[in-house]
């Protein structure tokens, strides 16, 4: 999965002063996702991923509580709910349900959310496919797992190279995770890179298994 | 009791107000469904069934016939008749290159864009055919409900892509349709199983149409059907078994000897010889078939392994397919909590082993596979237009991208990302002073642009003068609710700014949507008079069943004589609306109003008596109070 690659405003926190409501013109305060005085949806603003769903921003993430604050929000953003409203309303609906389904998609998986972690501290990783590896050591791993998968001729041997992945890819998120929570950025972002290195051969081990799928099918 | 004269006539409940319908506009038969709190069921044609056939009959004269109608023509007449149009939807001239030998069409010769099909003499696009199907989807509704339906959710393979999701808008346009929204059908199977059934967990939803394969791996929870990811075919299903069997069929009739390449209203009747024999082995072991063409029989024996043997490879696809989704999803298939078919080829015992097999468990059909579709499309029809608290979340079935230079898609959405979703990308001039971008649009999962859908192509003008790299043009790609996708570019770097709205190459431009509409107004004439009978209908039974209330409570009033005559007119309007006469049935309504006037104004007075005999002249004063009263309150309420 790749980096979102439409810019964001790094402040999370909103001190700008109240704006009109497109509709009624009362004064609306910034981030209400309703008008108090006529109830008219409001376009979405420009928030923080993380304070749009309503969490904090940290690497560490309960999954289940992300799930529930998007879910909330969408039953009352989707633009299933507005589909007998006007156009206006119909577009604002969408606008805002566009912007959850993107804070939502960078924050659920652990590398988007740990890239855009960084970028909000100022840190941008190269938002390249992370084919460009400058660590010696992760060159190194990076060769050697590439063999493995390069002569791995049927599906037995490809599920090892996964499997050897995958532990290295768990030992990475746990790298990611205790950086952030020492707040040491340059170890963050070490962590992130060899992350992305190992997700990008997760991608390619399953490209390697539905090549193998296509050549001999399975008899039901 | 009145009456409009042609034209005039104010609809009946039509307007934000009216429920609007669910309609499976499938490959082999179109359902229609409509949702009363939260229960949805299925709307049935006159004769009771309730599968409406997706075959459209073109006679010479220009009469247009639908359904059962349509599929009796093929057998005297099936070069004049349509079926499995789905196939085509969104489809170009291009796309057929290949396939045509085995298509049972009449393809015009060339033309971009559209396909169009020549049947009796007319050239149609496949977006019209389905209009045609979708106006007797709505007329078999309209007759049931006994008023317009204006607003209806249709159903879509998950697997569509852009141009055949505008296509299938466009023919709801043409059929006078505004579609709330367009609904993937896997999810809409969900919906209605998550519903009636209150499965919670994830779930796959194994869906085999007649022209479509779709897969989808959802997640319901408390009223959240939320779909992971999905995968699918748009161009693999029953049919492809169809035409496996008459292959074979036409493969013996060449070794003994008779005639072998067939014409296409040959290729039709072989076709339907072997769809059915695929239906009869879904009960029996063996079976034997005629076809006669041109004088020429044969005779074809075919048991069930051989059938499974010829329709075995297309099994497997699904099967493949289906891992693929699961890999991408990351979820171990033997690990969901069940499997739902859908679709009338899930019926076929192979494709029903090959299901257990690879998700570890027995698939579940308790919601019948072929109806399953439309009752969730009209459950979010309802939801749509009510309020819900359910929420459907869904996602593109493939990813969107742009040719960049050598011929290499750059994606700009992934597949399986969630909907609605927007997202933007940067692009440059690779030539000094180039003062234009070509901007070509393209769906697919491969890497290079030849293997993937081209979907549009416009160029950005009037980027001024500057050395190559300079410039800075942002394309953004928004895909809405319904799936349909909507590609703008701006150069940024100079202020000057361009927006270019795209229209799929293979959609409708506004002069076909313009002629189309011409034309369907000709149609509009019966359309029209069709609405008007079935309004004519409506209003008598009203006036009878306010009589017959009436005559219960004040015989009384009438003299045998009296009463006689008016059931006379009571049997005449009955015998009118027997008919398909709505000058009759207004006539015979008029003529018993009339008979009847006498009654009402007895029935008025003895009213008025009543209302003053024993009430005291406060209670009188607040009794003529009361309906100005009323007539304060907004009386929009409703």
């Amino acid at each position: 999965m790749s980096a979102p690659t439409t810019r964001h405003p790094r402040t999370g926190v909103d001190d700008r002063a109240p704006a009109p409501c497109w509709s009624c013109h009362a004064a609306v305060r910034p981030g209400e996702l309703f008008c108090a005085a006529c109830r008219a949806v409001q376009p979405p603003g420009g928030l923080d991923h993380f304070a749009r769903l309503g969490l904090k921003a940290e690497f560490a993430l309960d999954a289940a509580e992300l799930d529930r604050h998007y879910f909330a929000l969408q039953r009352q953003l989707h633009p299933d709910r507005f589909a007998t409203k006007s156009a206006k309303e119909r577009a604002i609906s969408q606008s805002q349900a566009t912007s959850l389904n993107e804070a939502y998609e960078t924050l659920k998986d652990p590398l988007p959310r740990a890239v855009y972690l960084l970028r909000r501290a100022g840190i941008d990783i190269d938002p390249g496919d992370g084919a460009t590896i400058k660590d010696p050591a992760l060159l190194m791993e990076a060769m050697a797992m590439r063999e493995a998968l390069a002569e791995a001729g049927d599906a037995d041997a490809v599920a090892k190279v996964a499997a050897q992945a995958e532990a290295e890819r768990g030992r990475a998120l746990a790298a990611v995770a205790a950086a952030f929570a020492a707040e040491d950025r340059a170890a963050a972002r070490a962590a992130v890179l060899r992350l992305k290195y190992l997700t990008r051969m997760a991608d390619e081990i399953r490209a390697r298994r539905a090549a193998l799928r296509g050549r001999q099918g399975t008899a039901p | 009791m009145q009456l409009h004269e042609p034209g005039e006539t104010p609809l009946p409940h039509e307007g934000a107000g009216s429920p609007a319908i669910g309609i499976d506009l499938g490959t082999t038969n179109t359902v229609v469904a409509i949702a009363d709190r939260g229960k949805p069921e299925v709307i049935l044609g006159e004769n009771g069934a309730p599968l409406l056939p997706s075959i459209v009959a073109y006679a010479s004269g220009g009469a247009v016939e639908v359904g059962e109608a349509a599929r009796r023509r093929l057998l005297d007449a099936p070069e004049t008749v349509v079926s499995s149009i789905k196939r085509l939807m969104g489809r170009g001239a291009a796309d057929l290159k290949g396939l045509s030998g085995s298509l049972p069409y009449d393809i015009a010769p060339g033309g971009e864009g559209m396909v169009r099909l020549i049947v009796s003499g007319r050239h149609l696009s496949p977006v019209e055919i389905s209009a045609d199907i979708l106006r007797a989807a709505k007329a078999r509704a309209e007759a049931s409900l006994g008023h317009a339906v204006a607003r209806a959710v249709i159903t879509v393979p998950a697997y569509f892509d852009d141009a055949a999701r505008t296509a299938t808008r466009d023919a709801a346009r043409l059929a006078g349709l505004e579609v709330l929204r367009l609904v993937n059908e896997p999810t809409a199977a969900a919906l209605a199983y998550g519903l009636d059934k209150g499965v919670e967990g994830l779930y796959a939803v194994y869906d085999l149409g007649g022209g479509t394969f779709d897969i989808s791996l959802l997640r319901l929870e408390k009223g959240v059907f939320q779909v992971l990811a999905t995968g699918g075919d748009s161009a693999l299903g029953g049919d492809d078994f169809d035409h496996a069997i008459a292959e074979r069929f036409l493969a013996v009739r060449r070794e003994a000897g008779k005639p072998a390449a067939p014409s296409s209203a040959e290729a039709k009747s072989i076709l339907m010889t072997a769809r059915l024999a695929k239906e009869c082995l879904t009960e029996k072991t063996d079976g034997e078939w005629v076809i006669e063409l041109g004088g020429a029989v044969s005779r074809h024996r075919l048991d069930v392994p051989t059938m499974e043997a010829l329709i075995r490879p297309f099994v497997e696809r699904t099967v493949r397919i289906c891992a693929g989704v699961f890999d991408d999803a990351g979820v171990d298939p033997k690990a969901i909590q069940g499997v739902v078919l859908v679709g009338g080829s899930t019926r076929v015992a192979l494709v029903r082993r090959a299901v257990e097999e690879f998700f570890g468990k027995p698939p579940l059909a308790d919601i019948d596979p072929d109806v399953v579709v439309a009752l969730g499309a009209a459950l979010q029809a309802e939801a749509l237009t009510r309020g819900s608290d359910n929420l459907l979340l869904d996602v593109t079935p493939l990813s969107l991208g742009i040719e960049t230079m050598g011929g290499i898609v750059e994606k700009v959405i992934e597949r399986n990302t969630p909907i609605p979703v927007a997202r933007a990308q940067e692009f440059t001039t690779y030539q000094d002073g180039q003062a234009a971008m070509a901007i070509h649009v393209v769906q697919g999962e491969r890497e290079t642009v030849d293997q993937c859908r081209s979907l549009a192509r416009f160029e950005l003008r009037g980027i001024p003068p500057m050395v190559a790299g300079a410039a800075r043009v942002r394309v953004t790609f928004a895909v809405d609710a319904d799936g349909l996708l909507t590609v703008s570019a701006k150069e940024k770097s100079t202020g000057v700014e361009q927006r270019v709205e795209v229209k799929p190459s293979y959609g409708l431009g506004e002069d076909d949507m313009a002629r189309m509409l011409r034309e369907s107004l000709e149609h509009a004439a019966a359309d029209m008079e069709r609405r008007l009978l079935i309004e004519a209908r409506v209003e008598a039974r009203r006036a009878l069943l306010a009589l017959d209330a009436a005559l219960k409570k004040d015989r009384g009033l009438l003299d045998d004589a009296e009463y006689a005559a008016i059931e006379t007119q009571i049997g005449l309007v009955e015998q009118a609306m027997a008919s398909d006469d709505r000058h009759a049935i207004g006539g015979a309504a008029e003529a018993l109003e009339q008979a009847v006037k006498p009654f009402a104004q007895r029935r008025m007075d003895k009213a008025f008596a009543e209302a003053l005999a024993g009430t005291s002249v406060d209670a009188l004063a607040r009794r003529v109070e009361e309906p100005d009263e009323r007539k304060k309150e907004p009386s929009g309420a409703a």
